[in-house]
């Protein structure tokens, strides 16, 4: 019995099989490579190879130190950015059978959309140069 | 009750493809590299790579290699689990975006239907979308693993540039799928029919200029690539988050922001371009050999990833590399108020015109 | 045994298992990582259930967003040596009984709880993006309007913790 049909449906878990076989194909490739050339590579290890890398300098302290709170401030607005571009999308996929009233309900969520964005611009949470 | 409706052909039928996809991602991810030296040497009034085969043609191969057998390195203060395992994650999800792509259209072959994409699903935009944003980690990752200063600098720059476009990028795609009405991508190439219907070209870029300018600006940004490849910025951080890495390993790395461009070159034909459809296409499907059809799609598809590719590249070698506010600026301050623009200028001209 | 419910059993397994990872793991970035895995199953239990925009925007916005955010504060903190003090014996001990109470009242619930029938194996449609949206804009548009309230407050927060800090940083 050919059952084919039924799975080239688009609104079943099974399309979400080969996307699965994907996942195991590229996982596969990548620890083939990875294994391969750590048995390939030489392995003539010293303690000054080992060393991290900072221009011929002598290391002061390590990496683990910490940043600039603009970095963070910008990760926060992008979460929460992020929810707002989300809600828009399954909006766009029935626009057209939504209609007027529809366009009416994003359009106010845009204007509070942008009295946030021009608070945070307002406020220099973008602003780079001090 | 799911494992009846699969059968075996489907099953080798899939797996053919994928690795088909994946040699194929490989190969045009290594030539990739020859003709970014090729394409820079030739701007730049040099020979480029000439030595290994013909035009250097060989070597892509003789720096894969040369990778294979290098010593890797990892250096004592690094954090060895997650220093290794940050270009394998960076790889898996280069490698993981083809799947929703589709390729050409579906053929019979020995009286079953062969579908020349991996997964047809229906929310297969915000499945490229879910797998760019799990790229940051590979890079993330790898830099703060390394415990080096200039890569944690370097990867929390490239973080936080891969967040902040990613907004852009998902806004700049909302006008494009009021258009179309869905999500997958099977639909929204098969809506681009041919070149030209009722009087107006069918390939969104002619009803999308603004949305695809955007998008392609946030896709430069995404791939780290001039003239946003702050993270790789070799003067000013000798190399960027893959300073430590050696071997293979960097391999992936570099492999994996080439693939992810072959990636995006695709993406952006699909979405903007038509994907596999061509003017007349009607009349070669109908007067030729079905193979003939189905190899002319493929092959147009490629033809016009592989134009994006070299538009990449010309850029890159043609302008000067952003600043880091400016690159911030860029992004929150003007794409994505002018993709929020975009959106509700086509939102209102589409009622307008249903009206 | 099918198909359907090996990956239902295997998907169960990793987001325990993986939950489990993340509260044990002395590594804060590896306690990451295990979030990020039980994301994952989560979502794959999602797609079982044809909820298939939950699972992708599990995948966006949790996987791909707030764990960044986690990244960037883990990166923040100082991770040299062990900077975590041991906590003293009274701690430990309020921690001990505080945790045993919050068991028994989960087991007291648990009890309580009459056996879930047969678990609902055919998919519906309700979770695709078309009909999710159809119903958002239909029938909750006031609750999608608040929301958007939601985050202007969200943003007002935001901004007001992360200026103040950078106020004092610029004074040192």
């Amino acid at each position: 019995m050919n059952t084919l049909m039924l799975a080239v449906e688009q609104s079943t878990p099974i399309n979400y099989l080969p996307v699965v076989l994907q996942l195991l194909v590229a996982i596969g490739f990548v620890i083939f490579m990875v294994g391969v050339t750590h048995l390939l590579g030489p392995k003539r290890k010293t303690a000054d190879k080992l060393i991290n890398f900072e221009s011929g300098i002598p290391q002061v302290g390590n990496a683990r130190q910490p940043m600039a709170i603009k970095y963070f401030l910008v990760a926060i607005l992008f979460v929460l950015f992020d929810v707002e571009v989300i809600f828009f999308y399954p909006y766009a996929i029935n626009f057209k059978e939504l209609g007027t009233e529809g366009f009416m309900a994003v359009l106010m969520f845009v204007a509070f959309f942008l009295c946030g964005f021009i608070y945070i611009i307002k406020k220099g949470a973008l602003e780079w140069e001090e | 009750m799911l494992l009846m409706q699969i059968d075996w052909f489907f099953l080798v039928e899939k797996l053919s493809l994928i690795t088909t996809i994946l040699l194929i991602s490989l190969a045009i991810a290594a030539y990739a590299t020859w003709a970014e030296r090729k394409v820079s040497a030739i701007m730049q009034d040099r020979i480029g790579p000439s030595r290994a085969g013909i035009f250097g043609l060989l070597q892509p191969l003789a720096d894969g290699g040369k990778l294979f057998f290098k010593e890797e390195i990892i250096p004592t203060n690094a954090n060895k689990f997650i220093f290794i395992f940050g270009p394998c994650l960076f790889m898996t999800t280069a490698l993981m975006t083809s799947a929703v792509i589709p390729w050409g259209p579906s053929f019979e072959f020995a009286g079953h239907t062969v579908s020349l994409q991996v997964a047809d699903i229906n929310i297969g935009m915000l499945f490229v979308f879910g797998v760019v944003s799990l790229g940051v980690y590979g890079i993330m990752l790898g830099g703060w693993a390394s415990n080096n200063k200039f890569s944690l600098l370097s990867s929390i720059r490239a973080a936080s540039q891969a967040i902040s476009y990613e907004l852009a990028m998902g806004l700049s795609l909302i006008a494009l799928l009021m258009l179309t009405g869905s999500l997958s991508l099977r639909e929204i190439v098969d809506q681009q029919h041919g070149f030209w219907n009722d009087g107006y070209f069918t390939w969104n870029f002619f009803k999308q200029p603004l949305g695809f300018f955007i998008f392609l600006v946030c896709a430069f940004a995404e791939l780290n690539r001039a003239p946003f490849d702050l993270p790789e910025a070799d003067s000013e951080l000798n190399m960027g988050y893959h300073l430590e890495y050696s071997s293979m390993k960097l391999g992936l790395y570099l492999f994996a922001e080439y693939i992810n461009m072959f990636i995006s070159s695709a993406v952006m034909s699909v979405l903007f371009f038509g994907g596999y459809n061509y003017p007349g296409m009607d009349w070669v499907s109908a007067n030729l050999p079905a193979w003939v059809f189905t190899f002319s799609c493929v092959s147009v598809f490629f033809i016009k990833i592989i134009a994006f590719i070299l538009f990449f590249m010309f850029i890159r070698w043609t302008l000067p590399r952003f600043r880091y506010d400016q690159l911030m600026k860029l992004g929150w301050k003007s794409l994505i108020p002018l993709a929020l623009v975009n959106m509700l200028i086509t939102g209102g001209v589409i009622l307008w015109l249903t009206k | 045994m099918d198909l359907f419910e090996a990956i239902f059993w295997f998907l169960t397994a990793m987001a325990i298992g993986s939950a489990l990872g993340v509260i044990l793991s002395r590594n804060p970035i590896n306690s990451v990582l295990f979030l990020i895995a039980t994301f994952f199953a989560i979502s794959g239990h999602y797609i079982l259930m044809n909820a298939q925009f939950l699972a992708i925007v599990n995948i966006i916005v949790y996987a791909g967003a707030i764990m960044v955010l986690f990244l960037f504060v883990i990166m923040l903190m100082n991770l040299n040596a062990d900077v975590e003090p041991q906590k003293s014996r009274l701690v430990q001990f309020a921690g001990i009984i505080s945790g045993g109470i919050l068991f028994l009242l989960i087991l007291a619930a648990l009890r309580d709880m009459k056996a879930a029938g047969v678990i609902e194996k055919t998919a519906t449609d309700i979770g695709l993006m078309k009909n999710l949206g159809k119903t958002l804009f239909q029938n909750y548009v006031f609750p999608f309007e608040i929301s958007s309230v939601l985050f202007l407050s969200a943003m007002i927060g935001a901004m007001v913790i992360g200026k103040k800090e950078t106020l004092v940083i610029d004074k040192n």
